[in-house]
């Protein structure tokens, strides 16, 4: 029974991710008036990618290999931290909270120094403006777990979106509403989604993220699609269970709850994208700063 | 006995560079000697440590001093102890690779001079950390500030070195003024120098030995806004020099604070919030100002400023749970801030020692001037990009798992119901999380442009990597940063050990019950286990169906070296956002018409501290002071004479306080 759930919840963790991101491409589909691509695209697309030839620069060296592969492992390790609706995560402990955060740090250093690698200049204004939002991104995701570690009496995430979540609702929803706001700032930041970034943008200049991976091919590319993917699961778990504190009772229930969450998650993505545009770049450090300021807030109101 | 052994230890390094002194200057026969002697010293210090560390017992010694109320008694207990291992094992790394950095045969004309200073800097460091006398801690803390000016003007020849260790020949003047004011309050206080516990203390002194040994320990750790002597210094000196000051002298200020912290009753709150907030500033700015540096030694200084912001922070939240009487604080709090000591030295000296490495091959400091190293210099580049991700505080290496103590602290702290004592650590933590995320941007900007891309200039032309007693020194360091980040246990006892000069820890909040370290370590083996799984499939995938091309330039035919995105150009949009406390200083030229003629750019992150701060104010009290510029007419009897008088005056005035 053990080993079942915990084969389910890997599962979920590793195969969902991609859906999410099918679900996105959809609502702006719908909000455009077009078909749009397949739900499940990118799992064509990773599939398709890890069978193809690359092509590498002649600039590069090792660190390029490397980016997608550290980036890859450190997303891998944070599913282990993370719990997802009511499942407690498959590695807890006092502090992983902290060591989530690192992780995906760990994980955009690589990212960067790869995009660095090649040389380009397009690239390097990609890896500075990545290096520049996540860095301002920081303090609020903190200040956010700081809310409800206060809440909870704890540093572990488990803890933190435990099964006393529900309590801390009626007992300070105020808090966590405000840091569901601040977190769903730094999950679009994180993600490089609108208003932070256009994934869809076809002008190298105006990328942060996208521009980051240009030289990317093949089999790496893969790899940072499906990274991506993942971290863009792992930020919506964060926030799913937050938004759905309940339990009940049965786990394949709640995990049917879980994957309704982050699919109404990843619609909310979705309809942001359409109907906002993205902000000047020059405007983006005010909203991080408004995210922190906002978390501030709640760690006031989470007595 | 054990205390023996640390005294020949400190004899032996503060001698080193004297056997030199009698060869010629060509020969290289004195460097060895004092390679060997230190490296000797070395491993009896860490032997006596060892005992230290494994009976659990301090080592004692006294002998009487001619020194009036000075007594040569000195005290290894577990903090001094753990200082005192950095101190040797650092010093005698930089000095090997000195052999070849700093060869006697290519600097004839400093080289003995050098070695002389290095060891006294040493010999000075130990005695200050094992004193129990607060005359025998001047002493030694004196030798160390000397010779260490000595060893920042090195190439004295050079204007901006003469520049840069008179600064810090000032600033430590301050410095040393401020403790002797402190030693002569504790000593009203205790009619002794000896370093005893003070808890009978009132508030008032006890906040004014305090305030005092802050302001004094504060600028030889360089804490902002006292920092304004490091930058320069650390990029004058040779790179091992700089290895040692920023990752061990400077920590020697960290280790005054701590012990006369330990001494002083129990402190109220506001303390902790004070020491919290500079740690914070600190912090935050000292990785700002490095972001704007364009000399790697003066970007690797600024982020010392920044690592000591956040041994500030764990030592604030051990200040704090002593003030609540809360153990499990000071546990973690002041275990996160040493443990940073030792792992700041590490990936510091690290970080110090692979760019003297890229110096030395490519004979500039400019970060702008280098890039494309890694295919030529691949040992010191990989060497580099370990300290690189460590100082960021990155798993699985060593400075996650002291910044994770220290965060363990302050959310552990932000529990608290009281306001007073929530907010300081709540927004310490977003500060921490933000010198986290900015010092990424830093590292990375450093280590791309310095070792990724194509080369900028013909700097870079030649470089190759260096010999071996340049990459051993490093190997060793690089190899305890993995050992502490993927197997923390093992130094958890010396750190229970050393916390407990705070005051008794009870067995439910030692370090192995609060700190997750096994779970860290399994965190860590399954990250390496997939980093290397995920390497070997790719490499596999990879084998067949690549090909070689050029870097995307959209479709641009010529991509040039000179159109690479430089650091500086990395850095712009963080100056800009800092730009309140950084003043960066711009020269731009206009552009004009369609098609204009070569331009010119240039921008500039000076210290703003010591220049629109500091220097406008020091010149106006100077204009105010010339006035008595009668009384220092520069003739040596003169002074000679204001010395006795004010001998008489003080021996006067001590008769008529304490007549007998």
């Amino acid at each position: 029974m053990k080993l079942l759930q915990i084969a389910t919840q890997l599962a979920v963790a590793l195969l969902l991710p991609p859906l999410l991101l099918g679900v996105i491409v959809k609502v702006k589909a719908f909000f455009a008036g077009r078909v749009g691509a397949p739900l499940l695209q990118l799992y064509r697309d990773v599939w398709k990618l890890w069978r193809k030839g690359s092509v590498f620069s002649t600039t590069t060296t090792w660190v390029f290999k490397a980016g997608p592969v550290v980036n890859l492992a450190s997303v891998l390790v944070a599913v282990l931290l993370m719990p997802l609706g009511t499942h407690r995560a498959l590695l807890s402990f006092a502090g992983d909270a902290i060591l989530f955060a690192y992780l995906l740090a760990l994980g955009r250093f690589f990212t960067i120094v790869a995009a660095l690698d090649t040389g380009s200049s397009f690239e390097g204004m990609g890896a500075a403006r990545e290096a520049t939002f996540s860095a301002l991104a920081e303090p609020g995701l903190f200040l956010g777990l700081m809310a409800l570690a206060r809440k909870s009496g704890s540093v572990s995430l488990s803890q933190m979106l435990g099964p006393k979540l529900l309590d801390a609702w009626f007992d300070s929803g105020g808090a966590l509403v405000l840091v569901i706001a601040s977190f769903f700032v730094v999950l679009l930041a994180e993600n490089s989604r609108i208003p932070f970034d256009d994934p869809n943008t076809h002008l190298e200049l105006t990328m942060i993220h996208e521009v980051m991976v240009l030289d990317h091919s093949g089999p790496a590319l893969g790899m940072i699609l499906y990274g991506a993917a993942l971290k863009l699961f792992l930020l919506g778990a964060l926030i799913a269970r937050l938004v759905t504190p309940i339990s009940t009772g049965n786990p394949w229930l709640d995990w049917l709850v879980f994957v309704v969450a982050m699919v109404g998650l990843s619609g909310l993505v979705g309809i942001v994208e359409s109907t906002m545009a993205r902000l000047r770049l020059l405007h983006l450090p005010r909203l991080l700063v408004a995210a922190s300021i906002i978390s501030v807030f709640a760690i006031i109101l989470a007595r | 006995m054990i205390a023996w052994f640390v005294l020949v230890a400190i004899g032996l390094a503060g001698a080193s560079g004297v056997p030199g002194l009698f060869f010629a200057r060509s020969s290289s026969a004195g460097e060895r000697i004092a390679v060997g002697m230190l490296s000797s010293a070395a491993a009896l210090a860490l032997f006596a440590i060892g005992h230290v560390v494994i009976s659990g017992a301090a080592a004692e010694l006294s002998l009487s001093w001619a020194v009036p109320g000075g007594a040569l008694s000195i005290r290894i207990d577990a903090l001094a102890a753990f200082f005192l291992v950095p101190i040797f094992a650092i010093s005698a790394l930089g000095a090997i690779y000195g052999l070849e950095y700093w060869a006697q045969a290519q600097q004839q004309q400093n080289g003995r001079r050098l070695r002389l200073v290095y060891g006294l800097i040493v010999a000075g460091l130990a005695i200050t950390t094992v004193a129990a006398n607060g005359m025998l801690f001047l002493a030694g803390w004196e030798v160390m500030t000397l010779a260490a000016f000595v060893a920042i003007g090195t190439e004295d020849h050079l204007p901006g070195t003469r520049a840069a260790s008179y600064l810090y020949l000032v600033a430590t003047r301050v410095g040393t003024l401020c403790l002797f004011a402190m030693f002569a309050l504790i000593y009203g206080s205790t009619r002794s120098f000896a370093l005893v516990h003070m808890d009978w203390l009132t508030p008032g002194p006890a906040t004014a030995i305090f305030v005092l040994g802050l302001l004094g320990f504060g600028i030889k750790a360089g804490v902002m806004p006292l920092h304004i002597w490091l930058p320069s210094a650390h990029a004058a000196a040779p790179s091992h020099v700089s290895a040692l000051m920023s990752g061990v002298l400077i920590k020697i200020g960290i280790y005054g604070l701590v012990r006369t912290l330990s001494l002083l009753p129990t402190p109220p709150v506001w303390w902790a919030v004070l020491l919290l907030s500079l740690g914070g500033v600190s912090g935050v700015l000292g990785v700002a100002f490095a972001i704007g540096q364009h000399d790697i030694k003066r970007l690797l200084a600024y982020h010392s400023i920044e690592n000591i912001g956040i041994i500030l922070l764990g030592i604030g939240v051990a200040v704090l749970g002593r003030a609540l009487h809360r153990p499990e604080l000071v546990v973690l709090g002041l275990a996160g801030g040493l443990l940073h000591v030792w792992n700041h030295g590490l990936f510091k000296g690290l970080l110090f020692l692979s760019a003297g490495a890229v110096i030395h091959a490519c004979h500039t400091r400019e970060i702008d001037q280098l890039g494309g190293l890694l295919p030529k210099m691949p040992r010191t580049s990989i060497l580099f990009l370990i300290g690189a991700v460590a100082i960021c505080g990155l798993p699985p290496l060593n400075g996650f798992v002291s910044e994770l103590l220290v965060y363990l602290g302050l959310f552990d702290a932000a529990r608290s119901s009281q306001a007073e004592v929530w907010l300081a650590p709540s927004l310490a933590a977003a500060a921490l999380a933000l010198i986290g995320g900015l010092a990424l941007a830093c590292f990375v900007k450093v280590f791309g442009a310095a070792f990724l891309g194509h080369r900028r200039s013909n700097h870079s032309a030649a470089a190759h990597d260096g010999g071996g007693l340049l990459l051993a020194p490093m190997g060793v360091l690089a190899a305890c940063c993995m050992v502490i980040g993927l197997a923390p246990a093992t130094i958890a006892r010396f750190l229970n050990l050393a916390v407990a000069v705070f005051g008794p820890v009870p067995t439910s909040s030692s370090l192995q019950a609060l700190a997750p370290f096994s779970y860290l370590s399994l965190a860590s083996a399954i990250l390496l286990a997939c980093a290397l799984g995920g390497g070997a499939l790719l490499a596999r995938r990879l084998q067949s169906g690549t090909s070689a091309g050029l870097t995307w330039d959209c479709g641009y035919v010529a991509p040039g070296k000179r159109m690479q995105y430089s650091s500086s150009s990395f850095a712009e949009m963080l100056v800009g956002l800092f730009q309140w406390a950084l003043r960066p200083k711009v020269h731009r030229e206009r552009v004009p018409g369609f098609f204009p003629r070569p331009t010119r750019f240039a921008s500039q992150v000076d210290d703003a501290v010591l220049d629109q701060l500091l220097r406008p104010a020091i010149a106006s009290v100077g204009g105010w002071l010339n006035r008595l510029r009668w009384l220092q007419p520069g003739s040596l009897n003169l002074y000679l004479l204001y010395v006795v008088f004010a001998l008489v005056l003080g021996l006067v005035w001590a008769r008529g306080v304490h007549p007998q």
